[in-house]
Parts: structure tokens; sequence; C-alpha cells
């Protein structure tokens, strides 16, 4: 075989390989937006349940999400970019720096499940917060940490050296340096991370299971001390839990739930490439 | 002070890296004011590594020691107690490679007035103004102090980046190679930069080569393997050497 053949032959196999990934991605969603835009109307989005979950829309469950996702921001995102300051610029190469850092990326790892199990011993529980807002948010927020903190420390490390060592030859302070030359360069990264995060906290389900989510709750929820629907969980139950559930609603659902996660990844990606432009070096 | 008393004055200098190198080996010398003191010889010398504790950028590597003292104005930049970043801006460094910082050449100029607390903007514009003239950029940028300082040429870059340490109105300006990376007329425009300098600042400068420390040099130091073999007044030393191996050096027998 020439070198040539050999080429074409690598082509066509990587494509292949590619488009076995690709092509079922694209038609699971397909397939959901085929079988749930029917569902979808203004009324579908504003309206709760009704008759035991089998007509109406989905309302509740919708903000309980973006409520929950909010909440997330606010537990993981100052936390998250704190630490991950601390691990790139301060916290230097030592036992304990390499002991924290192992176990971020094994939290990583860990299944949703056992965070939703420590957030109801932790937060439902012995902090006494309750099945609530708070305690989801708080499970959540935990979740989504090893994530934001990896991706935001990989930002702060990309930040040329240079550029940190001609600011403290300015005169500028350690802090100062961090504060005017290296987080408005990591930016993009830092906000990457943290909008894939988010992504995945407005997804999951077994995190909320046991900590906020409500079965059926139409009222909306008055504080961060209460329960509150959400969309992950909703689909769960109207899947597995009701009988007789209409499929149009069951994928109406699916499909809401897939484009808040998809416009997450969407603006992720917008906002790295406009960033990226806007850099010049 | 006299104006012969020296502006930096190390003694017993050693210093060696995490890796037990020994970088610097027993240095004593003076640099009195308003002259061009050049430091050379081979790499792995020193010259860069003696640069840098001067203003304490040394403090950046993890794991170094050091003993002796390095005093400016009378005073060891080591002392428990000194402001560090009033240290760098009173002994400022110009690096081989030119390195803008991330923004608009007047962004680069102001920054470390800023941070010195000038916020007057009659003030810092005069201050661009100034150093931009005093490194020979003014004519060149003076319709685009907006435009990104990653825009500019390679030689017009170094120069910017030896503006935006005179913003900050040292006492020293420290240079480590700075005409490394560029041709010979950008080269020649720094070195000609140099000679208005020093009347005005005290010029510590690691050479590109013996023939740009001969053009430039008042005082000079030749540095061998961490030791400082000779010291002292460079038309001298580079037409009379008195070590051997400052010789050998000068007259390209090695390095």
């Amino acid at each position: 075989m020439s070198r040539q053949q050999a080429h074409r032959l690598a082509v066509v196999v990587l494509t292949v390989v590619a488009a076995i990934v690709v092509i079922p991605i694209i038609l699971v969603i397909l397939y959901v937006v085929w079988k749930g835009l029917p569902a979808l109307s203004w009324a579908f989005l504003t309206e709760a349940p009704r008759n035991g979950m089998k007509e109406g829309g989905i309302m509740p469950a919708l903000l309980g999400t973006i409520l929950l996702t909010f909440g997330t921001a606010i537990v993981s995102f100052p936390l998250s970019i704190a630490t991950a300051i601390y691990l790139a610029e301060y916290a230097g190469d030592n036992r304990l720096t390499r002991w924290i850092r192992m176990a971020i990326v094994n939290l990583a790892g860990i299944p949703s499940i056992v965070y939703g199990l420590f957030g109801l011993g932790m937060f439902v529980l012995f902090l006494g917060f309750g099945t609530s807002i708070l305690a989801g948010s708080l499970t959540l927020g935990i979740m989504t940490m090893p994530v934001v903190i990896s991706t935001a420390e990989e930002a702060i490390l990309a930040v040329p050296q240079q550029f940190r060592t001609v600011s403290l030859s300015l005169g500028a302070t350690r802090w100062q340096t961090i504060r005017y030359q290296v987080l408005p360069h990591a930016l993009p990264g830092i906000i990457t991370g943290i909008i894939l995060g988010l992504g995945r906290a407005a997804g999951e389900t077994a995190p909320i299971l046991f900590t906020v989510a409500a079965f059926y709750l139409p009222e909306l929820p008055r504080s961060i001390f209460d329960q509150t629907m959400a969309l992950p969980y909703h689909l769960y139950v109207i899947s597995t839990q009701v009988p007789g559930m209409p499929l149009e609603i069951q994928y109406g659902t699916a499909l809401v739930l897939l484009l808040i996660v998809l416009s997450f990844t969407l603006v992720a990606t917008l906002v790295r490439t406009q960033m990226r432009r806007r850099r010049e070096w | 002070m006299a104006m012969s008393d020296p502006v930096i004055s190390v003694r017993n200098l050693y210093f060696t890296y995490a890796d037990e190198t020994e970088a610097l080996h027993n240095i004593n010398l003076d640099v009195l004011p308003n002259q061009v003191f050049v430091l050379f010889g081979p790499s792995r010398a020193g010259k860069s590594t003696l640069l840098r504790l001067f203003n304490r950028l040394s403090d950046l590597t993890d794991g170094t020691q050091r003993q002796g003292t390095v005093a400016i104005d009378g005073r060891d930049v080591f002392e428990a107690g000194v402001d560090v970043s009033a240290l760098r801006r009173r002994v400022s460094m110009v690096f081989a490679i030119p390195t803008p910082l991330p923004g608009s050449i007047y962004d680069n100029l102001v920054y470390g007035p800023r941070l010195a607390g000038v916020r007057d903007k009659v003030e810092l514009e005069r201050r661009v103004e100034r150093s931009l003239r005093q490194a020979a950029l003014w004519d060149e940028v003076k319709d685009r102090l907006d435009a990104s300082a990653f825009a500019l040429s390679g030689g017009q870059k170094q120069r910017l980046c030896i503006a935006r340490s005179l913003a900050l109105e040292p006492e020293v300006i420290l240079l480590d190679n700075p005409t490394s990376g560029l041709d010979p007329i950008s080269t020649a425009t720094v070195e000609e930069s140099l000679f208005e300098l020093k009347d005005r600042y005290t010029i510590v400068m690691v050479p590109h080569s013996v023939q740009q420390a001969a053009r430039v040099a008042d005082q000079a130091a030749f540095l061998l393997d961490g030791e400082l073999v000779e010291v002292g007044d460079a038309e001298r030393m580079f037409v009379h050497p008195q070590d051997k191996r400052t010789e050998d050096y000068i007259t390209g027998r090695f390095g």
C-alpha cells in the first residue's frame, strides 16, 4: 500500500468513526425535537400541570430549574474562583496542594447520586435546611465545583508567565498582578467553565432528588427554604411514575430541558470565541 | 549624598538555585550614579541572576538561597520591612524579550504609575510623553497611543518596554540583554537612547556581545561561572584587561 493510499484509508476510517459517534447524538436530538415540538406553546411554558399532571404545562418545574441554576451559580462561582486562584497563584507545589488537587480530580468523577446523598445528610438533615432550594443549590453547587475549579485553574495557568513577571517588575503586588493581568485574560476560560458547570447542574436529577425536588407542587416557592419542582425530576416523574401520561407532554418536557442545557453550551462557546477573537497575543 | 557614593553596592554575595547550582560566588562590586555599568561574560556566568537580585525579581524563583548584601543607596534590599513594590519602581527592569502587556501603548505606560498611586490625568500624560521621548519612540507612536502595543515592531516594542520602565521615574534601569531579538538598526536606536538616559539614570546592562559592551559601557564587570573575574573602568578593561581570562574572552578565545 502506497503512502497515498494509506493516507486516504486513514481519512475514510476516521470519518466513519466520527460519524458513528456523532450521528446517534444528532438522531437523539432530532427525535426529541420531532416528538416534543408539537407540545411546545406559550401555555405549556407558563401554566402549572393539571389533572394529575396529564394536562397543563411545566411552569413550576421550569421556574424551579431556573432558580436552582441561579442558586448553583451563587454557591459555586465565588468558591470555585477563589479556590482556582489559590491553587494556581498562591499554593505552589507541595504535599498539601497535591492532595487538594487529587481530591478535586476525584470529586469530579464521583456519581451525582453520591452528591445527592451527601446533600441529604449534610444540608437537609444535619444543618436542618430541610428539602429546600437552599439545600438543592448547595448540593448542585458542590457538585459543579470540581469542574469549575479545574477549568478556571487551567485558564489562569494559561495566561503567559511573562505578563506576571512584567507586572511584578513594574511595582505591582501579587494581588494587583492577578487582578489586572491574570484574571482579565483568564476570564473567557473561567466563564466557559462556569457555564458548562451550570448546564450540567440544570440537567441533573440525582442531586436534587432528596434535597429539593417536589413530586408535584403547583404553587411557586416563596423563599429559599421552600421545595420546588425541577425539570429533570419532573421528567423522571412523568416518564415513570404517572400511568397514562400523554407522550407529547413527556417529549415536550424533555425538549425544554434539552434546549436549556444546549443553550448553556451554546452561550459558553460564543463567549469563548468572542473573547478569543479580542485576544491580542 | 556625594556624587561618588555608589547607587548599588554588592558585598560578599552568594546565590544558589533550588537544584544546588551555585549561580553567584562571593560577588563584590559598586555601581556609580549616572553611568552605564555592563555585566558581561559567557552564558551561565550569573549575569541575569545578579541583575534580578538588584530589584528582588529573584524572589519569584522558589527554593533559592542567598548570602551577603545588595544595597541600593546604602540600604540592603533584603532587609526586613523593605517595600518590594517601591524598590522595583526605583530599580526597574527591561527584559530580553520585549513583553508588552495586553492593551494599548498608553495602557502599558500608565500601568506602573497608576499602581504607584498617580491618578492625575495630566501627570499621567506628562509621564507618557516624557518617557516615550526619552526612549526615542514618541515621534513614531504619538498619533496612535490607543493602538495595541502588540501592533508595534520588535524594536518599537523594546523601546516601549524601556519607556514603560522610565514612566516609573526610577533611579536605576536594569537592562537584561535588551537588544537580543533586534535587528542592527533597532539595536543602534536602543543603544543611542542609552547615552541620553545616563544623564538622568544609572544603568546596569547585560549586553548582547562584547562589542556592544565596549560600545556602551562606562564601567564593566566580567563574570565567569558565577565569579567576578574583573571589575573596573570599561575603557581600560577592554584595552588592557588585567586578568588572563578576561583577555581570552574579549579577544574571542572562548565563550
